[in-house]
């Protein structure tokens, strides 16, 4: 009975809600990787691209709202969410033609792309703020919890309980779907396998008659998607903050990087690392503890590695190490 | 007039010096030319120049009576030219037939055909067609580049040290099957380190020094041209 009591607890605490960041950080670590794969920088504007595409999205959800259309049980936001990729879509194809496109006929160096990239982080971030301004907004509705703690506590008669919120199927399906398309769409498609060809060797891509500008033009489509969805999931998830988007480029960054930038497996596998590390990391195992060991070793203290407050400081250090000890990170990808 | 005529190509990278002057290459139908010279002769040059990727200060190259002097290599590739680089010449993170299908980007008809003819000109690559071109030896990955190049049925294929860094074995394969593609009507143009054996399967052969044509002939008169034999191919 204490072991699933523990268990129980444990997945309340850290699986579950790991696994939903996870998918999070796993869908922007893509957009990041994919704009490396394929433009070769590091784009630092990904995080505000999250924003931006959030913003539309709360928008257009407030819209649905007053206007009484709504999906029932489901979050409005799903039925919104095609506006602010929409929204995302046109803000990423602007800049790429006022800003990317100039330097990359240039043959630019990569660190000027991404430092232009920092210039457009800004910008963005400043269009955030100036559309939805700077405070929390709430655009979350439909049913709240799938499982209630309490309910759970009930059915299953442990004192431990297990709630899973709507939100958190919500983006572990969405997020599987998304990244199976993106899947199927790189190996079963011309247009896939021609982004593929090109991020493996620009050159011979061009004398295979290859348009890069079509390549860029799709690898921005699909990171617009990618990004868009990240944000709206994120903030149904927790809530909408506009700075929070801004800290999450370090996860994004560090999960790209840990699983090979310019492999989407690895981003993937990248997000999850992360996640888990942060959650893992940060937990307090006092409780879990008590119910594992006999009473009397029971742990004083909280058995927290590290305080929540410097959860960022957990991808920082993975993201140091990976860079020290294995540059191309789990799956061997391009070295930043 | 020949299939190929690139007459008086004079030129360089960019900005920089020339490293080609006046130089004369032509191949017809069919037919095999092979351009040889010693290291820095300026053959992969020449080769480029052919194909558009450097900016000629004179000269001229006509394809099939067409004059294709100003197109770029991307828009040589749709008029029937087939480039296979020395280096970086697969896509290594993608299947054999992932490579062939990308060589085949350009064209909207069935290529079933043409991935037919070269599995069969290449039996080994169908056997491997779902692996990793990555993971194929050195032969094999030149294979993937001449069949690559190969799937857009071009009438002039240009391959640039087909034979580098592949063993004495390999490069015999590879040059009889440059001969059986040349024997389907393909007009080949090689840039060859092992001179000897190149010019032993060649029609026509072009000696190279310092960017200028030095000796022109077939591939058997310059084989036994005593001048020739005792500069470029050690006595």
């Amino acid at each position: 009975m204490d072991i699933l009591n523990a268990l129980v607890l444990f997945a309340n605490f850290v699986l579950i809600p790991a696994t939903v960041y996870g998918a999070q950080l796993a869908l922007g670590a893509l957009g990041v990787t994919l704009i490396f794969a394929i433009l070769r920088f590091a784009n630092f504007a990904h995080g505000e691209l999250m924003a931006f595409g959030a913003t539309i999205t709360i928008l257009a959800t407030w819209f649905l709202q007053s206007a009484g259309v709504g999906l029932g049980p489901l979050p409005t936001a799903l039925l919104a969410l095609p506006v602010g990729i929409l929204g995302a879509v046109a803000m990423v194809l602007v800049t790429d033609r006022m800003v990317y496109r100039f330097y990359r006929r240039k043959r630019a160096d990569p660190i000027i792309m991404a430092i232009l990239s920092v210039g457009v982080m800004f910008v963005m971030a400043g269009l955030v703020r100036f559309i939805i301004g700077p405070d929390d907004q709430n655009f979350s509705d439909g049913v709240r919890f799938l499982i209630r703690a309490g309910e759970f506590k009930q059915m299953s008669g442990l004192n431990e309980g297990l709630a899973i919120k709507l939100s958190q199927v919500i983006t572990v399906v969405v997020a599987v779907a998304v990244v199976g398309l993106l899947f199927w769409f790189l190996q079963k498609t011309r247009a896939g396998k021609a982004m593929r060809a090109y991020s493996d060797n620009e050159d011979l891509a061009l004398l295979s008659g290859i348009d890069p500008d079509r390549v860029v033009m799709i690898a921005w489509l699909i990171t617009a998607v990618l990004a868009t969805t990240a944000g709206v999931l994120y903030g149904l998830d927790k809530s909408f903050k506009p700075f929070i988007y801004m800290q999450l480029l370090l996860p994004v960054f560090a999960a790209a990087i840990v699983g090979g930038v310019g492999q989407p497996v690895g981003a993937i596998l990248g997000g999850f690392v992360i996640a888990f590390s942060e959650v893992t990391i940060t937990y307090a195992y006092k409780k879990f503890l008590t119910y594992l060991v006999p009473a009397e070793w029971a742990p004083d203290g909280l058995v927290q590695l590290l305080s929540t407050d410097y959860k960022f400081a957990v991808s920082f250090i993975i993201l140091v190490a990976v860079l020290l000890i294995r540059p191309t990170g789990i799956i061997r990808g391009k070295v930043l | 007039m020949k299939f190929l005529t690139a007459l008086n190509m004079t030129g360089g990278y960019g900005m920089g010096a020339d490293i080609i002057h006046d130089c004369n290459i032509t191949v017809e139908k069919g037919e095999i030319a092979v351009v040889v010279g010693p290291n820095g002769a300026g053959k992969s040059t020449a080769m480029k120049a052919v194909f558009g990727m450097l900016n000629l200060k004179q000269g001229s190259v006509v394809l099939d009576g067409e004059d294709i002097t100003k197109l770029a290599p991307q828009e040589r590739v749709h008029i029937g030219m087939g480039f296979v680089p020395q280096n970086n010449n697969i896509f290594v993170s993608m299947t054999v037939q992932e490579n062939l299908e990308m060589g085949a980007y350009i064209r909207s008809d069935d290529i079933t055909d043409t991935m037919d003819q070269i599995y069969s000109l290449f039996p080994m690559l169908k056997e491997k067609r779902n692996q990793t071109a990555g993971e194929l030896s050195g032969g094999q990955r030149q294979q993937v580049a001449v069949g690559r190049a190969l799937m857009t049925k071009p009438k002039l294929l240009m391959l640039d040290e087909p034979t580098a860094g592949v063993s004495p074995i390999v490069m015999d394969d590879l040059f009889d099957k440059i001969l059986e593609i040349a024997n389907t009507g393909i007009a080949i143009l090689m840039v060859e380190q092992n001179a000897r054996q190149a010019l032993e399967i060649a029609d026509h052969g072009f000696v190279l020094v310092q960017g200028c044509n030095r000796f022109t002939d077939t591939g058997q008169a310059l084989l036994a041209d005593p001048q020739v034999r005792r500069s470029f191919l050690g006595g």
